[in-house]
């Protein structure tokens, strides 16, 4: 699948705030953080920038930007409009918990109220962004078990990294938060390896034969010639697919990023529990912006990597 | 809405025969020609005259390689949109542009409504759905709605272009819910199977196998008489009988 800028974006940064707020949310609300206002407002700004970047960004592939407030309507069959939908209603329970934190440094009572639903809100928009692609049997890459939680748990690990870091940089850091992103950033290792495990053993349901009906037991189907001299559309949504080669030095790369790094920096007290807060805190901000781009080049992958069916009509390879 | 109909009153689509098709492209032709002036209109097409031509087609003719030897043979592949009764396309929809119509199944697009967020492309296995980058919409098969319904029309041109045009008479249109219609009846005495149906979108169309090659007629062979020709049917199968023996 040809991997989009716009969405890698999106999805990285929505995936990155929803995680903070998730965790904000339920942190907040069981009084772990210190209701410090300048915490406060940097990781709420934070959040609800990255959020909201990610979906201006998530309009900007659209044919018809102007048309984004009809992908509300359609909640009842379409994921992505649930998406839509959960994204916005987050807005509410999350900016009013974020309000009590900043301006009257309260979150408990109604306001720990806010914080959870907000947090149900964010985990449900990146539950429906991770079904937008696990309900896609055209691509075998996503339509697994390991697409959902995929998503899920990197939104928690980039999130957990950057309220880490922040934490140590407003003195809020409780353990809670600093050993956090250890814990979370295994949890996304073990879940992309899985994921990476199941795509290249997973038996291949539709072939050429099954595209076509031709061909069968002993009887091969080959390309002969394409419909077309240059490429079309299809060709080129779909078509992207990324060498086995050159896909696995780039998983390798992916994975010493967004989980390698950031294991060994995020939390370096463990190891060296003298080291001078400043350098501590500095490594932690690095973790999570390694982390981050790490996650970027995982999305990026998530495309590059998957093949669609359609390409059984089209690849002069393949069975 | 995006939700699909239970069920439709009539289920219209197209049995290709791929025995017969020579892999002429006429059906991509006229489909682009009817389409370019009908409800899709304008079939985009990008650098039309430059190096790197591409656009809109609703139709696309693939050629494949069947089988090695004596046996082996040159298989032409029209793939368009099967108008299927599960159309994973038009479930995706965020905005409703997406529809499966109740009355005849055929699936469409609303290009008022079309937001032009590809997922519908993604979602189906066929590739039939072509998005317009200058229109910034979705744009797929209509099953030439403007044809088949067209009064102005004599009745037997109120098919689709890609079927009215065809010169090896390799496609066919009508009512697949029906069993008695022609089209039912060719795709039960042909074995017509659908594509990819592990995909679990249970398309409309169908496709006509190849038939078995005819080996060792090259020397003549034994006029004894014994075939199907002597045996003239009579009715449906009769008419497919000449049809196909002609």
């Amino acid at each position: 699948m040809h991997p989009a800028y716009s969405v890698i974006f999106f999805t990285t940064a929505s995936g990155l705030g929803y995680g903070m707020l998730i965790l904000l949310g339920v942190m907040g609300a069981a009084g772990l953080i210190a209701a410090d206002r300048a915490f406060a407002v940097a990781a709420f700004g934070l959040a609800f920038t990255a959020v909201t970047l990610g979906l201006f960004a998530s309009t900007l592939h659209l044919g018809h930007p102007e048309r984004a407030w009809r992908a509300f309507s359609q909640w009842r069959s379409s994921w992505l409009s649930r998406e839509g939908v959960a994204a916005v209603a987050t807005y509410l329970p999350t900016g009013l918990f974020a309000l009590g934190w900043v301006i009257w440094q309260e979150t408990g009572g109604g306001f720990a109220l806010a914080g959870v639903a907000g947090a149900v809100g964010a985990l449900a928009t990146v539950y429906c962004t991770g079904m937008i692609y696990a309900s896609l049997p055209t691509i075998s890459a996503w339509s697994n078990r390991w697409t959902v939680p995929g998503y899920l748990v990197l939104a928690l690990a980039t999130g957990s990294l950057w309220l880490a870091a922040l934490a140590r940089l407003f003195d809020v850091a409780h353990p809670a938060i600093t050993h956090l992103p250890i814990g979370l950033v295994l949890a996304a290792w073990i879940v992309k390896a899985a994921y990476w495990r199941s795509l290249d053993n997973a038996p291949r349901a539709s072939t050429r034969q099954t595209a076509t009906g031709l061909g069968g037991e002993g009887v091969p189907v080959r390309f002969l010639f394409s419909p077309h001299s240059q490429d079309n559309f299809v060709m080129r949504e779909m078509g992207y697919r990324i060498a086995r080669k050159h896909a696995v030095p780039l998983r390798r790369t992916a994975q010493a990023l967004a989980f390698g790094v950031p294991l060994v920096l995020t939390d370096l007290d463990m190891f060296w529990p003298d080291g001078p807060a400043a350098l501590l805190t500095g490594l932690a901000v690095l973790s999570a912006c390694v982390g981050t781009a790490g996650v970027a080049l995982e999305r990026w992958l998530f495309f590059a990597e998957a093949r669609h069916v359609v390409t059984l009509y089209y690849e002069p390879r393949g069975q | 809405m995006t939700s699909l109909p239970k069920q439709t009153g009539r289920r219209l689509g197209l049995v290709i025969d791929l025995d017969t098709c020579v892999g002429c492209h006429a059906c991509a032709v006229n489909c682009k020609e009817w389409n370019s002036g009908g409800v899709s209109a304008p079939m985009t097409d990008e650098d039309p005259y430059g190096g790197d031509a591409t656009g809109v087609w609703f139709n696309r003719v693939h050629a494949f390689e069947v089988g090695d030897g004596a046996t082996g043979r040159t298989v032409h592949f029209p793939r368009s949109c099967l108008h299927c009764e599960e159309p994973a396309c038009v479930t995706v929809c965020p905005t409703g542009a997406s529809y499966k119509r109740e009355a005849d199944g055929i699936v469409l697009v609303d290009e008022d409504l079309c937001i032009g967020c590809k997922l519908c492309s993604w979602a189906c296995p066929y590739g039939a759905r072509e998005y317009d980058f200058d229109a910034g919409v979705m744009k797929k098969c209509t099953l030439c709605i403007d044809r088949i319904y067209n009064a102005n029309l004599p009745e037997a041109d109120r098919v689709p272009a890609c079927v009215s045009t065809c010169p090896a008479n390799a496609r066919h249109f009508g009512d697949l819910g029906d069993p008695e219609s022609d089209v039912s009846r060719l795709a039960a005495a042909r074995g017509g199977y659908d594509l990819m149906p592990e995909m679990g979108m249970k398309p409309t169309n169908k496709y006509l196998p190849p038939r078995p090659r005819t080996l060792g007629a090259a020397d003549g062979g034994e006029a004894d008489g014994a075939g199907d020709a002597t045996t003239a049917e009579s009715g449906f199968l009769g008419f497919i009988d000449r049809l196909y023996s002609r």
